[in-house]
């Protein structure tokens, strides 16, 4: 008895490790890195990931034959992540910058953007980049609104996990201002009537995608897909979705 | 050989590039010195809240002993990292404290509820015959207390104190949470601008190691000096 019983038990595994290994020749799957804290970029909703870069990365794993699979976590991590074989590229809204360029090999940029700055409504000291000497910043750790707060004379710098900590800092009056990309600055002060968007004047700086250094062949093919959703309008679609 | 040289350049490029260049290992001086004040003060605070809430459960007085009974299931059923979030960004919300004052006392409330468990075990595990020896000699409950219980229980409480000490130091870890920079925030923020992992982050790890092994050390010293009066 016993042994007809290790015998059906090894028959059984036996076929299921078939069925798995049948499952296996499916759809590659493409993981894309992101941070999903960084409205409307990248974010969650409900159960799932939406935003711009999510529906780009859907786009493209489209084109390339594959299944995306997003993978959530903090934005100076991404890098590491990517550079270590975690997820195969990183899409979050990351800036082009020559550090950055020294550890990853990025896409095709697109889409222009410049930092700016948020303070709570009734603020009437901050008008300006200048006006933000001596002040207490909020800014996400990683981000070149950290390497920008830190080049500010005599600020006092906090720097958090996500924007939206930043931002529920500077409600709570902790802190005097947010140094973040525009795009979400916008999203931010939108769902929070009393904060408001203040011009910084500073650089313009582009986003891309970034693969791991010297992974041309999946660079060539993230590139040509990008292309191809730029020439043929779907990448105006998506941005025109979330720009309401 | 070649090997070796090119591990060797290969390990002081990664040193210096994360902490040399730009006194990167600033940021880890810094943090270290907050997480070590983050320590004293919530120890501090936690022994405190811990004597009262210990003696509290101890004369059993209503409701002193029931609101010392649902403090301690409260603190020691919820993790410390949402304890945290909660004292920064919900209670202490309107009040403007710097970062170290608020994380101090979080900190130190989770800890004073572990502390009062260990004083009260210690109390209780000091004979009952020390307390009846002590009340037929005449002496009040407040001064048996004193002279003869707490001396006694004290033997007890301290190697698990020191214990608890140790792991404090190592619950300040999370302060990244409410943006405050500790030594272990000191090792991600480098590894956000030089984009290696590695150095700062095992560098932390060392160091932390090192601090609870030399308060370890210290510990075990002060033990020994305890039990050589038994």
């Amino acid at each position: 008895m016993k042994r007809n019983l290790k015998i059906l038990t090894t028959l059984f595994l036996a076929i299921a490790v078939l069925f798995a290994a049948a499952g296996c020749t499916k759809e590659e799957t493409l993981k894309m890195g992101t941070n999903a804290e960084f409205p409307p970029f990248e974010y969650v909703d409900g159960e799932n990931f939406a935003g711009i870069d999510v529906e780009l990365a859907e786009a493209i794993a489209k084109e390339l034959g594959m299944k995306l699979k997003v993978e959530n976590m903090a934005f100076d991590s991404l890098i590491d992540a990517v550079n270590s074989g975690k997820v195969d590229f990183v899409a979050a809204g990351m800036t082009v910058r020559p550090d950055r360029e020294e550890n990853v090999d990025f896409t095709l940029k697109y889409y222009n953007a410049t930092q700016t700055i948020i303070v709570q409504g009734n603020n009437n000291d901050v008008k300006s980049k200048a006006n933000l000497e001596g002040k207490k910043i909020g800014v996400q750790t990683g981000t070149t609104g950290q390497d920008i707060a830190g080049e500010i004379k005599d600020a006092e710098v906090s720097k958090y996990n996500n924007g939206l900590e930043a931002v529920m800092d500077l409600k709570n009056g902790k802190i005097d201002a947010v140094i973040i990309d525009n795009f979400p600055a916008k999203s931010y002060v939108d769902k929070n009537s009393e904060l408001k968007l203040v011009e910084g004047d500073f650089d313009e700086e582009q986003y891309a995608m970034a693969v791991k250094k010297c992974n041309t062949k999946l660079l060539e093919k993230i590139n040509k897909a990008l292309q191809k959703l730029i020439d043929d309008g779907t990448y105006d679609k998506i941005l025109d979705k979330y720009s309401k | 050989m070649g090997f070796i040289d090119n591990l060797y350049s290969v390990l002081s490029d990664k040193i210096y590039f994360a902490f040399i260049k730009e006194d990167r290992f600033m940021y880890l001086l810094n943090g270290l010195s907050v997480s070590i004040q983050l320590t004293i003060f919530a120890a501090i605070i936690g022994i405190v809240i811990g004597m009262l809430v210990a003696f509290a459960k101890i004369t059993g007085k209503p409701p002193l002993a029931q609101v010392a009974d649902w403090y301690v299931a409260i603190i020691r059923g919820t993790p410390v990292v949402v304890q945290l979030t909660i004292i920064y960004y919900i209670i202490l919300a309107d009040i403007d404290l710097p970062r170290t004052i608020v994380a101090s006392i979080a900190f130190g409330i989770n800890s004073g509820a572990y502390v009062s468990e260990i004083i009260r075990s210690g109390i209780q595990a000091v004979d009952r015959g020390q307390t009846e020896a002590g009340r037929s000699l005449g002496l009040s409950y407040g001064n048996t207390m004193r002279f003869v219980i707490v001396p006694q229980a004290v033997k007890n409480i301290l190697p698990a104190l020191g214990n608890e000490f140790v792991i404090l130091l190592k619950e300040t870890s999370i302060s990244g949470y409410i943006a405050l920079d500790d030594l272990t925030r000191g090792g991600t923020l480098i590894r956000s601008v030089t984009y290696d992992s590695m150095t700062p982050l095992l560098t932390v790890a060392y160091i932390y190691f090192l601090m609870t092994a030399m308060l370890s050390a210290l510990l075990s010293k002060f033990e020994r000096r305890l039990r050589s009066s038994d």
